[in-house]
């Protein structure tokens, strides 16, 4: 599936300071029920967020609240970038947690490290998972929380994230990762351009392990 | 120049196509499906009218959502029966082999590949699920993948992957009595930490490891994401080629004796070279509670709960802090004084007939304790469930106080009906204590069946080699 390209994000930061947030926080499992993509927003970080137990199919405009839930926090409100501390989206390889944060309008998040799965998982949803160093991500971390409406602005083609003081961070990612993002572009597409190159390899491994082809319902 | 690792050759055997990024297109040979990472990748295919590349090289089953009691009556929760059922017709639509929740193989998709010999060395394996690390304990490249990559493996039978670095984690000399696989990976994890393994894959060894079964290299490989590592791996040797022999997917007859000379190349090299290596000696790892929300978070059965204000990294001490909080510990406790009310042995972790021995023969003549309000065993698989009966293990289990379940994930993840309620203390062969994993407001603690079942009997936690002597 293409996704939506992401070139340049200019938004508002939360600060989720807590580190090895799993993706069962982010999503817990009841919500993993659906069948579908979307709708996974109300839910994201259920626990966090409610006072009641959250299930399929509420309301969730009815329920209760946790006060102290930093994106329940007003001036949080319409936030696209999340900043994390380090081993964010550990655990379970469930793509609803990206689906959670793009749904709920999180397009870039910042940490010092993040979870390899879910880091994967989130490029192909539109979403862009920055790594910036500790104390990088400290000064940020006070940045956000002393300054009411405090926003950066990120550049994936210049890979730059700027502060509004006019620091600038650069930070890494692969080319692949990239040009997808950059693009939106269909990966499942750009694979079966090479259908001849997985031919190939086919032709060649049946060769020499033939055995690898056998049909599973034939045993 | 240096001889190879085992992740390099099997890599190396699987690269179509070096995309010159950084990444390569990767061949998978074998593909497990199950309903909760599927149901969109399907729908994918379906919008973008894109067919199977290789349907046969996919097998499905149903496991996440299936109940654990009353299966001829159906799944209660529509929503769950819709995932279910979604499953079901994708795989007849596309033609994939799907063990149905009625069907005696049916199990945890961790399980029942190794189980039917559809997991085999040299092979690369993928699954909507983390835990498909699990496999590589058959010296196969297995790891997790998000639903898109689901879709991109269903249409291409390849994924595109970044190479990983190498780890050996090598645990030397013997383990004593009472020590299992599973103690032996929480000592690796709360050694390494829970992002210890990130950005790597790892390869386990030294004699501790290759004294151990199939099973337990299963749980070891099983729980290296617990460490980060998306993969984990086990070298082939004689106790891997005499798993699979008469597997009903294992090769037969003249493409047994191939594959086995393939097989037997698995292994890394003697002058490989990896980019990390971490030793720890058998002789010293106790049986491994875990006491706070990360599997890291973990100390010998002799131990203490910690004191957070020992540690000095503030956002570590912070976690800590929390997950005392969460669990409703307090620093100092002995772990033995801490008594749990509900007993969990299953999972893909430690569901396998022979933690469901080791635990029976903690059980044999005796009963859970008083404060116990439910032990349930959960069967890896329909076959393992027959098998234990066969052996007479159900009824040890019942005599004890257990409740005899069919197989699945179950409280693992609880998104059956087999849950923990908020509050509630659980004594878990499972592989994550996160918060909410069990049930929201529910509290794991990781441990080794064998744990589990001596801490069912005596009300609290105690060190099994007590029992056994």
């Amino acid at each position: 599936m293409s996704m939506e390209p992401i070139r340049q994000v200019d938004g508002l930061v939360a600060p989720l300071d807590r580190s090895n947030v799993d993706t069962d926080a982010i999503i817990p499992k009841q919500f993993l029920k659906s069948i579908h993509r979307t709708g996974f927003g109300p839910n994201l970080f259920d626990e966090l967020r409610y006072l009641d137990a959250g299930e399929p199919g509420q309301d969730c405009a009815k329920r209760p609240l946790n006060p102290d839930f930093v994106l329940n926090q007003p001036r949080y409100q319409g936030a696209t970038i999340l900043l994390a501390r380090e081993n964010f989206g550990c655990g379970s390889s469930r793509e609803h947690a990206p689906w959670a944060l793009a749904d709920y309008g999180f397009r870039v998040l910042i940490a010092p490290s993040f979870a390899d799965i879910f880091y994967n998982n989130c490029s192909k949803n539109g979403i862009l998972p920055i790594s910036l160093n500790a104390q990088i991500v400290d000064a940020l971390f006070a940045a956000t929380q002393s300054t009411e409406g405090y926003r950066l602005h990120v550049d994936l083609a210049k890979q730059v994230v700027s502060t509004p003081d006019g620091s600038e961070y650069p930070f890494d990612i692969d080319p692949h990762r990239k040009h997808m993002l950059l693009e939106g572009l269909d990966e499942i597409g750009l694979t079966l351009g090479h259908a001849d190159a997985i031919r190939a390899y086919e032709q060649q491994r049946r060769q020499v392990t033939p055995w690898l082809f056998e049909d599973l319902d034939m045993a | 120049m240096g001889g190879q690792t085992l992740y390099d050759k099997l890599w190396d055997a699987h690269v179509v196509r070096d995309n010159g990024d950084g990444t390569a297109l990767l061949y998978i040979d074998r593909q497990l499906v199950h309903e909760v990472t599927s149901p969109q990748a399907f729908e994918g295919l379906r919008l973008a009218d894109r067919p199977l590349w290789r349907v046969a090289a996919n097998l499905a089953v149903v496991d996440h959502n299936v109940p654990t009691t009353d299966r001829d009556q159906g799944i209660a929760d529509p929503i769950s029966a819709l995932q279910v059922d979604t499953l079901t017709k994708n795989c007849q639509a596309y033609g994939i082999t799907q063990f149905g929740l009625l069907d005696r193989r049916q199990g945890i998709v961790h399980i029942i590949g190794p189980e039917q010999g559809a997991t085999q060395p040299g092979m690369t394996v993928v699954c909507g699920d983390s835990h498909t690390s699990t496999h590589g304990a058959f010296g196969a490249l297995a790891f997790g993948i998000g639903t898109s990559e689901v879709e991109h493996a269903l249409a291409t039978q390849t994924v595109v992957q970044a190479r990983s670095k190498r780890m050996l984690v090598r645990v030397d000399g013997k383990t004593g009595p009472g020590v299992t696989a599973k103690d032996i990976m929480l000592a690796i994890i709360g050694k390494i930490g829970t992002a210890g393994g990130t950005g790597y894959a790892v390869e386990y060894g030294g004699e501790a490891i290759r004294a151990l079964p199939m099973s337990g290299r299963m749980t070891i490989c099983n729980m290296s994401i617990e460490a980060g590592a998306r993969c984990g791996m086990v070298g082939v040797d004689e106790t891997t080629i005499e798993y699979l022999r008469d597997r009903p997917y294992a090769p037969k007859g003249e493409h047994w004796d191939q594959a086995v000379d393939y097989w037997r190349s698995l292994v890394s090299d003697t002058d490989a070279e990896f980019d990390r290596v971490v030793t720890l000696d058998a002789a010293t790892i106790k049986p491994q509670v875990s006491w706070g929300t990360s599997p890291e978070m973990v100390v010998d059965v002799d131990g203490v709960v910690p004191d957070p204000a020992a540690e000095p990294d503030e956002t570590k001490r912070a976690g800590m802090q929390r997950a005392l909080e969460y669990m409703g510990l307090t620093p100092g406790t002995r772990i033995r004084d801490i008594a749990p009310e509900k007993i969990f042995i299953g999972s893909c972790t430690n569901s396998r007939i022979e933690d469901l021995r080791a635990a029976a023969q903690v059980l044999r003549g005796k009963h859970i304790a008083k404060g116990i309000r439910e032990a349930m065993v959960v069967p890896g698989s329909g076959l393992i469930k027959w098998q234990a009966e066969k052996e007479g293990l159900a009824q040890v289990f019942k005599e004890a106080g257990f409740e005899w379940r069919d197989a699945g994930c179950s409280m693992c993840l609880g998104m059956n009906p087999d849950r923990l309620s908020p509050g509630e203390r659980c004594a878990s062969t499972s592989n994550r204590n996160f918060e909410g994993r069990q049930g929201a407001g529910g509290r794991t603690h990781l441990v080794s069946p064998e744990m589990a079942a001596a801490a069912a009997v005596a009300g609290h936690f105690v060190d099994v080699r007590e029992l056994e002597s």
